[in-house]
């Protein structure tokens, strides 16, 4: 048919070039909220890429690593997601980590997938972390504000090789 | 006998839009219902976690259990080679699949999270009859779908018998497993009684076979369609049969728990001293459920008035109501005997009180908006579809 | 493109169909697919070789004391749940998650008062991890009876099915939870005998604590299946029974003296 020239053919392929383009800055910038701890990072836990493309994998098979079989020491913790990736407010006090123009919607608005994590897990980090095992602090009386991955916001995020070690999720090595 | 004909239901366009329009808004209020109690949670509505399955699913279990029930009349037909019942049989398989649907939404839009139904359909724990149960009705849609085009295809003729033996023990195995959800609780006086399957199945005859009659007078009132009295009379002598045997099955039940001193506590619940269960037991059940329409099904007064048999058979699915409801209800909110022997003087968990339970309106809403699912999958289906025969008329070769 | 025939053309009709085929494959195959691959591999964690349990003494447990319902509350976030706005006190008692209660008995023969604490029972043959649909009520190598409440779907099979009611069910949303207790509207819970604890090497129960710090030491948490610890000494020592035994269920945790 006569389809390859004619205004419906050229109307068809600027809007189609339109979205292609305006879709490419979504996905080109950054999620990361700015003053978060993730924000002093480039990436932590594994490649920016891997983590777009793999996080519900990694939280998946986490969860029933878990719950159902009680292992504690696994790399992806719901919770160090939420210490590292929670901005504050003006006041200093902690966003939902799922609020609208927070860490989680950045990118999951676009997708539009629900993310359910939230309606029972904790939003923001939390004043005390109980469990010896975390990477968290683990101060038992909640002396002092433990900030999850990082010291202080301002600093320069530092890990020792262990730490390094444990948090860099590698695709399918099965631990 | 005369070659049956069967048609699409034609009725004058406004009364069928007009119903179908009723049944819509209906429908939408009891969707907005359980948007509202999901939205909200379970807070907005009566139940708590000492009632934990409240009015909806009396009803879904209501409309389930008529379901297989309503295939009755199909299996009749076809397993029991009974010539007069042959040709509702179509009718009746459309009728079980509409009440099914109509069961099913209610039940699992009232979920605490119906938003995993494909968890559930993709993770199943083959020990819980639930989930067996889950494996019944899907497969009875597919089964029952698989009856009708035996029926109704030329080229499914071959099947016919094949499809209306399985079509039999399916719905049989659904019933046995919806009555075995409380057949098989230890916990609860009331349930953990193997008697329990077996009354469910007798409690769908008596159900289905109502909802049966019911919607088939419609359907021939509706379009101005014949209905022979002969049909009619033999559908009423059976329903009248049936409605005997679940009060059988009811005395037999309550009979043992009577005998039995353990459970003396929760017979004295539900037929003397438990408020709104005994007053449903003995007048919902009992009065208008079974004596009544027993009266107006075999007394000679009413042989072969229309509208005694159709006052009878919404009387038995009242009846059947309340018995679901104080089966259900009613097995919740007596107490379980933790400490045999011991009062319980405190406790903030309501141990050892009767626990009360107010339904709410969203949930009622939701339940009627499944029945009103089920009568549109019903009005749609014989309308679309060639399930009822033009005239049910007596044939001139039978005597009644 | 020119026709030369009026019949359909097959070619069409061919290529939309395989198009739908192959949507319909990639659609399921993923789900076919991730419920193969779960086979889970090997690690640390659990183990069959540990099975908690605890041990009641009622008669050390105190009259109109609540220290470790308090205790449990805190811990695991349930004080952070408030009375939803406008709703009866009897309503959002009914309808609030309780993992452990008091419960004061009264013989009905001898007049004898006593008092328990009653919680999840962590059966060894649990009704109501049998009765679950989805497999998300389940029982843990050690022992442990809980709810994965990622696949629970809210049908409250298993609340009907606990014959010691130590089931809850979440009747509103929450908006706040601790990180080690997640909770969320539409999902059953229970006890978990503070498995946030346990799987860090903890030994005790946040309800045993705080019976312990009141003075009262009614609860003991432990092994059973070490003939070491405390409990099985505990358990070797005193004449402990079942709540329901004649349910045949093994529970895990035993009572005294009633």
């Amino acid at each position: 048919m006569r389809s390859s020239t004619g205004t419906k053919w050229f109307a068809r392929l600027f809007m189609g070039g339109l979205l292609l383009t305006l879709s490419m800055g979504a996905l080109g910038e950054s999620s990361v909220i700015p003053g978060s701890k993730a924000a002093g990072l480039d990436s932590c836990v594994a490649p920016t890429a891997e983590m777009r493309r793999y996080h519900m994998l990694y939280l998946t098979h986490d969860r029933n690593a878990t719950v159902r079989e009680g292992r504690r020491d696994i790399k992806n913790s719901l919770a160090e997601c939420v210490d590292c990736h929670a901005a504050k407010d003006e006041q200093g006090g902690y966003l939902p980590v799922n609020a609208d123009g927070q860490f989680c919607e950045s990118c999951h608005n676009y997708t539009a997938v629900n993310v359910t994590c939230f309606q029972c897990h904790r939003k923001i980090p939390g004043e005390e972390h109980s469990h010896p095992g975390s990477l968290t602090g683990g101060s038992e009386n909640g002396a002092g504000q433990t900030f999850g991955l990082l010291l202080d916001a301002g600093k320069a995020p530092s890990l020792t090789p262990e730490e390094y070690k444990r948090l860099h999720a590698i695709v399918g090595r099965e631990d | 006998m005369k070659k049956l004909h069967y048609s699409e239901l034609w009725c004058s366009s406004p009364r069928y839009w007009g119903g179908l329009a009723a049944l819509a808004f209906v429908i939408l209020i009891g969707l907005g219902a359980a948007f509202y109690m999901e939205h909200n949670g379970h807070m907005v509505t009566g139940m708590s976690n000492q009632i934990v399955w409240g009015l909806p699913h009396v009803f879904a279990i209501f409309l389930i259990i008529a379901a297989s029930g309503a295939l009755n009349v199909a299996s009749i037909g076809s397993v029991f080679g009974g010539p007069l019942y042959k040709p509702l049989g179509r009718f009746s398989g459309l009728l079980a699949i509409a009440l099914l649907a109509g069961g099913l939404v209610v039940l699992l839009l009232d979920l605490g999270r119906p938003d995993r139904l494909i968890i559930a359909m993709t993770h199943y724990n083959f020990k819980s009859i639930f989930a067996w149960n889950i494996i019944l009705y899907t497969g009875f849609f597919t089964i029952v779908g698989l009856y009708l085009w035996a029926m109704m295809d030329r080229k499914g003729i071959q099947y016919y018998k094949v499809m209306g033996f399985a079509a039999f023990f399916w719905r049989l195995a659904l019933t046995t497993g919806t009555g075995s959800i409380f057949g098989f609780l230890v916990a609860r006086e009331a349930y953990d009684a193997a008697v329990l399957a077996p009354m469910f199945i007798i409690m769908s005859f008596s159900y289905g076979l109502a909802f049966f009659i019911i919607t088939l007078m419609s359907a021939y009132w509706w379009a101005s369609r014949e209905l022979g009295d002969l049909r009619l009379v033999k559908l009423k002598n059976l329903l009248g049969v049936f409605v005997g045997a679940v009060f059988y099955f009811t005395l037999v039940y309550h009979l043992t728990n009577l005998y039995i001193t353990q459970h003396h506590g929760i017979e004295n619940f539900i037929l003397l001293d438990g408020g709104v269960y005994t007053a449903a037991f003995w007048i919902g059940q009992i009065l208008i459920g079974t004596i009544v329409p027993l009266f107006m099904l075999y007394s000679p007064a009413f042989e072969k008035n229309r509208f005694a048999i159709a006052i009878a058979s919404v009387f038995v699915l009242v009846g059947g109501f309340f018995q679901l409801y104080v089966i259900i209800i009613g097995g919740q909110a007596y107490p379980m005997t933790l400490f045999p022997g011991k009062e319980v003087v405190a406790s903030s968990f309501l141990d050892g009180v009767v626990a009360s339970y107010t339904p709410s309106i969203p949930e009622f809403l939701l339940g009627l908006g499944g029945i009103a699912v089920a009568m549109t999958l019903v009005a749609v289906g014989s309308r679309m579809l060639k399930v009822l025969p033009e005239s049910l008329e007596d044939p001139e070769d039978e005597c009644v | 493109m020119s026709k030369q025939s009026d019949q359909p053309d097959m070619k069409r009709r061919e290529f939309i169909n395989k198009t739908v085929l192959a949507a319909g494959v990639a659609t399921v195959a993923p789900g076919v697919l991730l419920a193969i691959a779960k086979a889970g591999g090997p690690g640390t964690g659990a183990s069959s070789d540990v099975r908690w349990g605890m041990l009641v003494d009622t008669n050390k447990c105190a009259d109109d004391c609540t220290a470790c319902v308090d205790a449990c509350n805190k811990e695991n976030g349930i004080d952070l749940m408030n009375r939803p706005d406008g709703q009866s006190e009897a309503m959002w008692n009914a309808q609030r998650p309780q993992w452990i209660r008091k419960v004061k008995l009264k013989d009905r023969q001898t007049g004898e008062i006593t008092n328990l604490p009653m919680m999840c029972q962590h059966c060894e043959f649990p009704p109501c991890v049998d009765v679950c649909p989805t497999g998300a009520s389940f029982k843990r190598a050690d022992g442990i009876v809980m709810v994965d409440r990622h696949i629970c779907i809210g049908c409250r099979y298993c609340m009907m099915a606990c014959p010691y009611k130590a089931r809850s069910f979440i009747h509103s949303n929450v908006e706040h939870q601790t990180e080690r207790a997640p909770r969320g509207k539409g999902c059953v819970e229970s006890c978990n005998l503070c498995v946030h604890r346990i799987d860090y090497g903890g030994t005790t129960t946040a309800c045993q604590d705080a019976c312990e710090k009141d003075g009262h030491q009614a609860i003991l948490f432990g092994d059973l299946k070490d003939p070491d610890s405390a409990l099985s000494k505990a358990l070797k020592q005193k004449s402990s029974r079942q709540i329901r035994a004649d349910l045949e269920l093994n529970t895990g945790v035993r009572y005294t003296n009633v």
